[in-house]
């Protein structure tokens, strides 16, 4: 086994991982309220990645002289900027997931499950089209702001792995967003309402608690957290696209599945281990493990890389969902002793 | 003036017409109870009480004003407070949330904390247990918190689906004294109940709901020497 390259893809995986994970919690947070997979909400992510770059392109580049884009903004101020527009972002898609709440969801709160199920994929076709119409149908280039600089030589741990400032940046901007998120669901009185209308929407209206303004909360926290994933994304693999957010979602959602759907703590867990799945088998399985080669009966999985990375994780998602459709950490209380 | 009033009430699930023009009163200070069968709408009339429902006919008027028509939360809020069918309690919630949850219309700290003591007096069981998960208590813990959980809302009436549904001949008769005590401390209470015989006991005044509509209402003492309700609801030949 080669432990350098199994490492590396651990590292990467934590950073990519990240940011499913940050997706995941608005899956499984609007799953836990309303029980409804919001097929929309990869393409409020995607949605957000767009917008970070239309206005990191407005803000952070100026013209020289021959009239082409070249960065203008530089070192702390840069940084300013991207929180900036951070903030922007989740701010929109938060209240752009209120907004898809309000018109495709509320009006279908008393209808059959299949009803706001095929609205969530009606708006995700809205979603996609006015991401082409907006950006285009080729991907397009996101700016690469972020320096890349492996921090592990500045920690004494050697250059034969790479762990850069990109993915500090990735890491520290989501790793407090999921702690605040955790916190605000525990401790505040209105992360416990959302919690009490999760449970029981009928008892949580009978204490008093507004349960639709309850459930717009709960899409603004995973606007939010999709914004903020879409800015993100944008930055570490610095492309977007105007479909990434069938596919990422896709991934995210089955990371939200394998941590349990409807379990806050189940996504940011799914998410992290979807991001290592995805990382080690783009790098290549005869990477990690060169021996696989020249076993008889295992060779083939050797042959598992990048172009597989997609079927493994939906192979995956199948097969939780035959075997542990409740997830690693699905809830097994009796609601109703 | 009564506390609570119904005009008339008619309620539907869909296309079911399960309450047919129901009137009753509670006054201040009294426990009247609501008898009758499987399916007699009982709880479809607390439901119509607290907002879960909407009539489409009638009024619900507290302290003369209406409150049919609006929504559940603000009805809490104007002190209607429901311990509801089959508890629902709030299973992954700790018991201490579980109380927390049921003062959420009010504003006062203090004032929490104080009820949230008379509560824990009322139920020592629930102290020993504040930071258990709900879910996984017993079935007459699980009564007592959705009781308590009620009582947090600090209500000037109170609404008891089925108190004693699923509970051990021990436990009814605690859940019903109880119940005095509540009473005696100044709450108002609308109780409804299969069990009659208990439910006559405490109440001051009762009423007799046979499909969707009010059939009987009297004294709580002549409603018990009633042979009609005898034969049906108290079990004798």
């Amino acid at each position: 086994m080669n432990a350098t390259n199994l490492i590396q893809a651990i590292l990467w995986g934590i950073s990519i991982g990240a940011v499913f994970a940050l997706i995941a919690l608005g899956y499984t947070l609007v799953y836990g309220i309303i029980e409804l997979i919001n097929f929309a909400h990869g393409d409020v992510f995607m949605i957000g990645s767009f917008l970070a770059l239309t206005l990191l392109v407005d803000f952070a580049y100026g013209t020289n002289a021959r009239g082409r884009p070249v960065q203008a903004v530089f070192g702390p101020r840069l940084f300013l900027l991207i929180f900036a527009i951070l903030l922007v972002v989740m701010l929109f898609c938060a209240l752009l997931n209120v907004l898809i709440e309000r018109l495709a969801y509320r009006p279908l709160r008393r209808a059959p499950r299949l009803a706001p199920l095929i609205s969530a994929i009606g708006v995700s076709f809205i979603l996609v089209n006015l991401g082409q119409l907006w950006k285009g149908s080729p991907p397009r280039d996101f700016p690469n702001l972020l320096p890349e600089v492996n921090v592990l030589p500045l920690l004494g741990l050697g250059d034969r792995l790479s762990f850069t400032t990109k993915d500090l940046f990735v890491i520290g901007v989501s790793i407090p967003l999921m702690l605040g998120l955790a916190a605000f669901i525990q401790r505040t009185k209105l992360g416990k309402a959302m919690r009490a209308t999760a449970q029981d929407r009928e008892a949580a209206a009978l204490m008093g608690i507004n349960t639709d303004l309850t459930i717009s909360l709960t899409f603004l926290l995973g606007g939010a957290l999709a914004g903020a994933a879409g800015l993100i994304y944008g930055l570490y693999t610095t492309q977007v696209w105007y479909l990434m957010g069938f596919r990422t979602g896709l991934i995210a959602f089955t990371a939200a599945v394998l941590g349990g759907i409807g379990n806050v703590r189940g996504a940011a867990l799914g998410g992290f281990l979807i991001g290592l799945i995805a990382s080690i088998n783009d790098l290549g399985f005869a990477a990690i493990f060169p021996a696989l080669q020249n076993t008889p009966g295992l060779s083939f999985l050797a042959g598992l890389n990048q172009q597989w990375t997609i079927v493994v994780i939906f192979g995956l998602l199948v097969l939780i969902l035959v075997f542990r459709p409740s997830g690693l950490l699905g809830e097994r209380v009796v609601d109703k002793a | 003036m009564a506390l609570l009033q119904l005009d008339n009430v008619h309620a539907y699930y869909g296309n079911i017409h399960a309450l047919k023009g129901v009137s009753l009163e509670v006054a201040e200070g009294e426990v009247v109870s609501l008898i009758g069968s499987n399916g007699a709408g009982k709880s479809t009339t607390l439901k119509t009480i607290s907002g879960l429902l909407a009539p489409r006919e009638g009024e619900v008027r507290l302290q003369g004003k209406r409150i049919s028509g609006l929504p559940a939360h603000k009805i809490v809020a104007r002190g209607v407070s429901q311990s509801p069918e089959g508890r629902k309690i709030f299973p992954r919630m700790s018991v201490r949330e579980n109380l927390e949850m049921g003062a959420f219309a009010r504003k006062s700290g203090a004032e929490i904390k104080g009820d949230t003591e008379r509560v824990l007096d009322l139920f020592p069981r629930l102290r020993e247990r504040l930071d258990q998960k709900a879910g996984t208590m017993s079935g007459g813990e699980q009564q007592m918190l959705a009781i308590g959980r009620a009582l947090m809302a600090r209500p000037n009436i109170l609404l008891l689906d089925e108190p004693s549904m699923g509970l051990s001949p021990v436990l009814v008769d605690q859940i019903f004294d109880i119940i005095r005590e509540i009473n005696a401390r100044g709450t108002t209470i609308l109780l409804v109940e299969q069990n009659a015989l208990k439910a006559l006991e405490v109440a001051t005044r009762g009423y007799v709901l046979q499909t969707g509509q009010i059939v009987l209402q009297d004294s709580a003492a002549n409603l018990q020497r009633n042979e009609m309700v005898r034969k049906a609801y108290l079990g004798e030949e």
